[in-house]
């Protein structure tokens, strides 16, 4: 680290943490809630061009960011894509830094240098925010051969898309891990879309979870609309790789309800495929999960999406009055040694 | 002092670094079991293992990519390509993450990572293993790229590579490894931000780097004979670029040429000549003459890549052309 590292949580601010008297499926909730409201606002700041660049939306697969943080302990590492708010919110980046990233501001969680598609944090060791797809299979097989080599039990949770699996890294990477035995869990979101290409018309044979496995490596296929079964599932493959079981593949089988990203005019997808998708939403599968069990009486819903609510509020007031890097710092962090410029120290 | 080659040189830098730093380990196609592709890490895999000495499937990528995770996970991996052509399956790799990480996060995340590989022509390898591409990682900032064309260099470049929080490239010329000198017992860690002055002079100012380097040094003792006294400037560092020392050189001798194994168009050669305009154009008493590769895929004849990487009297014919 080139700077002292820093909490992306302010001091004060109402993270999604867990409370100690909450019911686990309710927390699970809350959280999806944060990720939905939290995108959902993005959209009406788009609008209002506070949000500028390419901003790529994961409202429906909140489950999969949901579940298979639940299953990381602090000290293992996430590696995300390009749509990646979910996976940031969930790993424990504070609202208030993601939504002053998007908003380029100094406060945001890359001080405003990377944007939506970028998002990094040291101190959850969230090392991005990769909007090459698959680019960044081959850094988490790295953080795992550090991991490997300095005896650490981490594991390290590398997020990617249907896409990423016809390009070469993936295949390149899956070996590479299966030689080494490496300690990756490889978590592919598999909206059934890479950008508007259907799964279907991108690859010969679309059983991932077999092609995978075909690297041996352990894989297997999940509901990624049911955050229980993703939370499951992601809890047996990480005690897996942990205890010295080499890397395991989760295909997360999900849907993104909104386009690719804001310039997107969906032509490529039938609406009955959409709103057949929308039925299984996960949030309410979830709530009405727990109001069946017990677990969510009469108004905690709402009070929850109350609590949600205002926590985006406080997020958007702080991006809102955050600050603007000065101009004169453009050619910072070019190189670690040089605080202006780009020619090394 | 004993007699070594590049190759035993540059071992020498591998096998100090092992011993010196834990974090530190080499991979890469064939660096361990087979000794290395051109052998420079011969006898390593024996002494250090193979956790440390990690052969690589062909991927380079994945193992690019691989190296700068490693790093950013608290190593120091030497990572060694075989070829710069084929570094371009790492492409993305080196220039889509180790180059940026640190940028786009915001100066959280540097990527402490060494990249070695092969470069340049001369051994009839044909047009996928000859060409010298390194101007192209010049373009890239967040890289810093090396060119040892010395002993001393390719001994001494490596370890102050490792110590550099960023991504550092070394670029070997492959018809390097086979030359031998003395190096002084002892030898050890270089500067790796200036160019040097091989040869001092008053007439004219040959600026190269890398495998065209001796080329240089052979055009100037050839000038010598006709009472040319030609300066003889060593990059040593393609990026960045110590412009200081090449453009002070020029303001004193007033001539200038520029001698690159990579294409005229676009390349590091064309890089330089412009500084040397932006810097000192009026100390000129002629044009920046340029000697490079001529814009073919590199042929496999001996008698056509002769003719078509920068030769001794190429050298001598472009100072002739500046009236000097």
């Amino acid at each position: 680290m080139t700077e002292a590292t820093v909490s992306h949580v302010e001091a004060g601010e109402p993270v999604g943490a867990r409370r100690p008297d909450e019911d686990h499926g309710v927390f699970l909730l809350r959280q999806m809630l944060r990720i939905r409201q939290f995108e959902e606002r993005c959209v009406e700041l788009y609008s209002h061009s506070l949000i500028r660049g390419f901003l790529h939306l994961g409202i429906g697969e909140e489950a999969c960011a949901v579940g298979i943080m639940e299953a990381l302990s602090r000290e293992d590492a996430v590696v995300a894509t390009y749509r990646e708010h979910g996976h940031a919110l969930a790993r424990g980046i504070g609202m208030r830094s993601v939504m002053a990233e998007l908003e380029g501001k100094i406060e945001g969680c890359s001080r405003g240098r990377g944007g939506s598609m970028h998002l990094f944090d040291a101190a959850t060791r969230f090392y991005g925010g990769n909007a090459i797809v698959g680019g960044g299979l081959p850094l988490a097989v790295g953080l795992a051969l550090a991991d490997h080599l300095q005896g650490r039990p981490q594991v390290t949770a590398c997020f990617f898309g249907d896409g990423a699996v016809a390009e070469g890294e993936f295949h390149e990477s899956m070996n590479l891990a299966a030689l080494w035995q490496l300690p990756v869990l490889f978590c592919c979101e598999n909206n059934l879309y890479a950008m508007g290409t259907a799964l279907e018309r991108s690859e010969s044979e679309t059983d991932l979870a077999l092609k995978a496995a075909s690297y041996r490596v352990p894989s297997w296929a999940v509901d990624g609309m049911d955050v229980f079964a993703v939370e499951d599932a992601a809890g047996k493959a990480v005690e897996a790789v942990r205890g010295g079981g080499g890397p395991h593949f989760l295909e997360l089988r999900t849907y993104r309800f909104r386009a690719h990203s804001m310039y997107d005019p969906d032509r490529y997808r039938d609406k009955a495929e959409i709103e057949g998708w929308k039925q299984r939403d996960p949030i309410p599968a979830l709530t009405q999960r727990l109001t069946a069990s017990g677990a969510l009486a009469t108004g905690d819903l709402e009070r929850i999406e109350g609590e949600v609510s205002a926590e985006v509020d406080d997020a958007v007031a702080f991006a809102e009055a955050g600050t603007i890097e000065p101009v004169e710092d453009l050619e910072r962090f070019v190189t670690s040694g040089t605080s202006h410029g780009g020619e090394p120290s | 002092m004993s007699v070594v080659t590049y190759r035993e040189a540059m071992r020498q830098a591998i096998s100090e670094a092992l011993t010196r730093d834990d974090r530190v380990f080499l991979m890469g196609e064939d660096v361990g079991r087979y000794g290395g592709c051109y052998a420079v890490s011969l006898g390593l895999l024996e002494e250090f293992g193979p956790e440390r000495i990690r052969d690589t499937s062909l991927s380079e990528s994945a193992f690019v990519g691989a190296g700068i995770g490693a790093a950013l996970g608290g190593m120091r991996p030497i990572v060694e390509i075989m070829t710069v052509n084929f570094s371009l399956l790492a492409l993305d790799q080196i220039v889509n993450n180790a180059a940026t990480l640190l940028y786009m996060s915001g100066g959280q995340f540097n990527v402490p990572l060494v990249i070695r590989m092969t470069t340049g022509a001369g051994r009839q390898l044909g047009a996928q293993h000859s060409h010298s591409l390194e101007g192209w990682y010049t373009h890239v900032p967040g890289l810093r790229a090396l060119a040892p064309a010395t002993l001393e260099d390719a001994r001494g470049m490596l370890w102050p590579a490792l110590e550099d929080p960023d991504p550092v490239l070394i670029f070997e010329h492959g018809a390097l490894y086979n030359t031998e000198g003395e190096l002084p017992e002892g030898a050890g860690p270089v500067d790796i931000g200036t160019a040097a002055i091989r040869r001092h002079g008053d007439d004219v100012t040959i600026i190269t780097y890398g495998g065209t380097m001796r080329t240089g040094l052979g055009a100037a003792e050839q000038l010598a004979g006709e009472g040319i006294d030609a300066e003889v400037v060593d990059l040593r560092c393609l990026r960045s670029l110590d412009i200081a020392t090449f453009v002070s050189s020029v303001a004193h001798t007033h001539r200038a040429v520029v001698v690159d194994e990579g294409w005229r168009t676009g390349s590091l050669s064309a890089e330089v000549s412009a500084r040397i305009m932006e810097e000192v154009f009026y100390d000129l008493d002629a044009p920046v003459a340029r000697v490079c590769s001529a814009e073919v895929p590199m042929p496999y004849a001996k008698h056509l890549e002769d003719e078509t990487v920068p030769q001794v009297a190429d050298v001598v014919a472009a100072v002739h052309g500046l009236g000097a």
